[in-house]
């Protein structure tokens, strides 16, 4: 806390070793523990223990980039996975050092707070023996009576905001003024209590996960429903609000020209909601920024992507797939990838590796593969692999919908097809229809329950915190005297309590208007 | 004007500040040589006098506390390269108001959507900010030789390096937000390089009078006591260093809150350790650390002056590093 006022954390002296015996001892690790050296220290340590969790993938940030390190560097990721470093903000050590900081600084606002409230309802302090020693000092000699002198003074210092004492001997005042100083400093660490309790309520009651919901169908917030999900610690499955929506059509516009040709202009996304099973329908828009607001928790639209829509026969006629697989886009004009299982298919179970290409290119790169052209749905098209075999989804392991396991099956054919066009597949064992392409919206649901607390405290931290450093705490005297000619000594000194520069002007501020007010 | 002249126009004006800014730097230089820097040394050889009457007298007596005084010197000073200096900035600055302004009425958004922009917009506001100093005290102007140099160097980078077309936005950068957020780091951009400025300088005149109050002089880094006896004293740089920084930090803090909030409504979270986040939140802890270090004994003075440097070191980190190195949300860097 940068100020100047008496403080248990600014001990010039040394700490003395303890040999008071256990609770000696005690006082003494406490003090140490609230020194504002320590807090120092701290405070350095928190700004160290985070640089890792910048340069090492994390977990909670970015899950796939941790797999991929892992892969990367197979000996070193166990050994950084063991000091937890792909979980550097929840890691043991790190809430270490944040425990401790806010030990030490609850060790130091509490009795600052007791103090200041006594402060509060203080008379300024005595004058000084000797004002001349005081960092400002003034002197001057008047005509007016001391008494005359002292009263203008009063005056002039309390139309400067300043809390006045005429003192008893009658012939000095004191004055004091900057109280909201202190105050803002306290605030500022309170606040910052107040933040944390907001983060740990969120942490404890809070969730958040993510969903792919292709244009015509539908999501209802229940645990099964999500791709993902990542519960508070004191989540239960009950707390999900029972709403439900469709993704009625989904809107994506593109920059068509200039340097970022290709690039995302906007995002849309049209739903129809309910808050209940029962309750009415209501239409709502998504956007990037804006999100939905339902029963507390917030919809956010995270990404899109395209889903072809497919009918599958197998040898015998019968339709064995049928509608949209979402797709993952391999690059920003979004060329995707996924795959299509039929494992009802007869006589073999049916696999297609799918490519997707909005726009598709004239001619396809032999090197590169089909590429898209630009990212909105102009010329679509689907470049498909077909495999016959098993399609390996029997034997319990789960497996990435988007990626077909070949290591059963052998290949049939390659076709690319345009939307309506059928691809009779070779020696009778069915056929793949592409019937168009639906887009789909990545959303994200989430539910923080402090963060209206996390908020409040910001808010109070950047209030206290203004205060504290701008406005100035400082103390002034004025002392009269009758000197030997009959004429009055003004002495006036002036300490600032905290970095004030600007106290010799106001004090000559003062001085002057207390002339003025002698002259009337 | 079309939008493509409009952006041309921007770059002709930076090139222009550029210009006027190489030649506000003579202006100091030479202001620093024969003008203000003249008057100083006057004084500190003047104190170097006094400095040694004191010693004399008080070793007859006690050995004493010397007091680092700084006797008034009456010497008539060439204020002039000064004052062309600081009208050269004034006109340096106009011309980077108008580069920042052409250039988002140009793209038709506030004019920070890329490093390039930042940078631009970065420079004028510590421009902006020194300039506002020097109005309310005298000495700040003594600053400038090293705050122009400092605005070069990141206008230089800017246009050679990043340098990126004037464009439309990404759909997650299209809110009022980008006002808020971004305006207030800005700023406080603009205001922590002024203080790292103090607190470099206050480094270089510190060293000098402890050397001298130790009686030292000469030595393998001479032109830093010569540099030093040309600038205000440590305790004046100290304390530019700190109310420039103090005002810095809240605002800090507010864009970091407003990053929170916009956070919040953009990515479905408030706070989540993106690198760019951590690394403000980094910079807002080390300057944290500098503020209770102004108050702690043995840390005054020297330590946290460094400390102030290691706080722009990890903003700058924040604001260049984080794009070029990391992988993280906050990749709009253009580059």
């Amino acid at each position: 806390m940068p100020t100047d006022v008496v403080d248990p954390m600014k001990t010039d002296e040394p700490v003395q070793p303890p040999s008071l015996g256990f609770f000696g001892s005690l006082r003494w690790a406490w003090r140490q523990l609230t020194s504002m050296r320590t807090a120092l220290f701290l405070l350095f340590l928190l700004a160290v223990a985070a640089i890792p969790g910048s340069v090492v993938p994390q977990r909670g940030v970015a899950p796939l980039r941790v797999g991929q390190y892992f892969v990367d560097h197979p000996t070193l990721a166990p050994i950084l996975d063991k000091f937890s470093l792909f979980d550097v903000y929840a890691a043991p050590w790190f809430a270490a050092i944040y425990l401790l900081l806010v030990v030490s600084l609850a060790g130091c606002i509490l009795p600052r707070c007791i103090r200041y409230a006594k402060v509060l309802g203080a008379r300024p302090p005595a004058t000084p023996r000797n004002l001349s020693r005081l960092p400002v000092h003034r002197e001057l000699t008047v005509s007016q009576a001391p008494d005359a002198v002292l009263d203008a003074a009063v005056k002039a210092l309390k139309g400067n905001g300043f809390r006045v004492d005429r003192h008893a001997s009658g012939d000095s005042v004191a004055a004091e003024k900057g109280y909201l100083h202190e105050f803002g400093n306290l605030v500022f660490h309170v606040a910052l209590f107040i933040i944390l309790i907001g983060v740990a309520w969120g942490a404890l009651f809070g969730w958040h996960g993510t969903v792919v919901v292709i244009e015509g169908e539908g999501f209802s917030n229940v645990l099964t429903q999500y791709d993902d999900f990542a519960p508070g610690r004191r989540f239960d499955p009950g707390m999900l609000p029972p709403f439900s929506f469709t993704l009625d059509s989904f809107n994506a516009t593109y920059v068509t020209d200039g340097p970022r040709r290709g690039q995302p202009d906007s995002y849309r996304a049209d739903v129809t909601y309910r808050t209940g099973p029962d309750s009415p329908d209501v239409k709502a828009t998504i956007s990037v920024n804006e999100p939905l607001v339902i029963d507390g928790a917030k919809v956010y639209l995270l990404g899109n992507g395209y889903a072809p829509r497919f009918t599958v026969r197998d040898g015998n006629g019968t339709v064995v797939f049928q509608g949209p697989v979402a797709s993952l886009p391999q690059d920003p004009l979004f060329t995707s990838k996924t795959a299509v299982k039929a494992p009802d298919a007869q006589p073999e179970q049916l696999g297609f590796n799918v490519t997707v290409t909005p726009t598709a290119p004239k001619v396809v790169d032999p090197l590169t593969g089909p590429r898209s052209l630009f990212p909105e749905d102009n010329n679509p098209r689907v470049y498909l692999g077909a495999w016959a075999g098993n399609l390996g989804l029997d034997n319990g392991t789960p497996q990435n919908v988007y990626e077909l396991d070949t290591s059963q099956m052998k290949q049939i054919g390659l076709k690319d097809l345009a939307p309506g066009e059928t691809w009779k597949l070779p020696n009778g064992r069915g056929s793949i229809t592409f019937d168009g392409l639906a887009e789909f919206g990545n959303f994200q649901v989430a539910y923080d329950p402090g963060r209206f607390v996390a908020l409040l405290g910001a808010v109070a931290a950047i209030v206290g915190v203004m205060g504290s450093l701008l406005i100035k705490r400082r103390r002034v005297w004025v002392r009269a005297s009758a000197d030997s000619e009959g004429r009055t000594l003004v002495e006036v000194g002036g300490l600032a309590r905290t970095e004030a520069t600007g106290l010799p002007a106001e004090i000559d501020r003062i001085i002057a208007q207390t002339q003025g007010e002698e002259q009337v | 004007m079309n939008s493509t002249s409009l952006a041309q126009l921007s770059n002709f004006l930076v090139y222009g500040a550029l210009i006027v800014l190489a030649l506000a730097m003579a202006a100091f230089a030479i202001d620093l040589g024969v003008g203000t820097g003249r008057r100083r040394a006057a004084e500190a050889a003047a104190r170097r006098d006094h400095q040694a009457r004191v010693a004399a007298t008080a070793g007859s007596a006690s050995g004493g506390v010397s007091v680092i005084e700084r006797p008034a010197v009456d010497i008539e000073v060439d204020e002039r390269w000064a004052r062309i200096g600081v009208s050269l900035s004034v006109l340096a600055f106009l011309l980077l108001v108008g580069a920042v302004l052409t250039r988002g009425f140009s793209a038709g958004r506030p004019p920070w959507g890329n490093m390039y922009e930042f940078s631009v917009a970065g420079a004028t506001a510590a421009m902006g900010v020194w300039l506002f100093l020097t109005r309310r005290r005298r000495e700040v102007r003594e600053l400038g030789l090293l705050v122009v140099v400092t605005v070069l160097l990141i206008l230089g980078v800017a246009v050679v390096v990043l340098y990126t077309e004037s464009a439309q936005l990404v759909p997650a950068l299209k809110s009022y937000w980008l006002w808020i957020h971004v305006t207030a780091a800005i700023i406080a951009s603009g205001i922590f390089t002024v203080g790292s400025v103090a607190s470099m300088l206050f480094l270089v005149a510190d060293r000098y009078e402890r050397r001298l109050a130790a009686g030292q002089s000469g030595g393998r880094a001479a032109w830093l006591d010569s540099l030093a006896q040309r600038l205000p004293t440590a305790d004046v740089l100290d304390r530019t260093a700190y109310q420039t920084i103090a005002f810095a930090f809240p605002l800090w803090f507010f864009a970091i809150v407003a990053g929170a909030i916009w956070a919040e409504g953009a990515w479905g979270r408030y706070w989540g350790w993106d690198p760019k986040e951590t690394w403000a939140f980094i910079t807002l802890v080390i300057y944290a650390a500098y503020l209770h270090a102004r108050s702690t004994a043995g840390w005054r003075g020297r330590p946290a002056a460094i400390i102030a440097l290691v706080g722009f070191s990890a903003f700058l980190f924040s604001y260049i590093g984080v794009n070029i190195f990391f992988f993280g949300f906050h990749s709009y860097s253009g580059v």
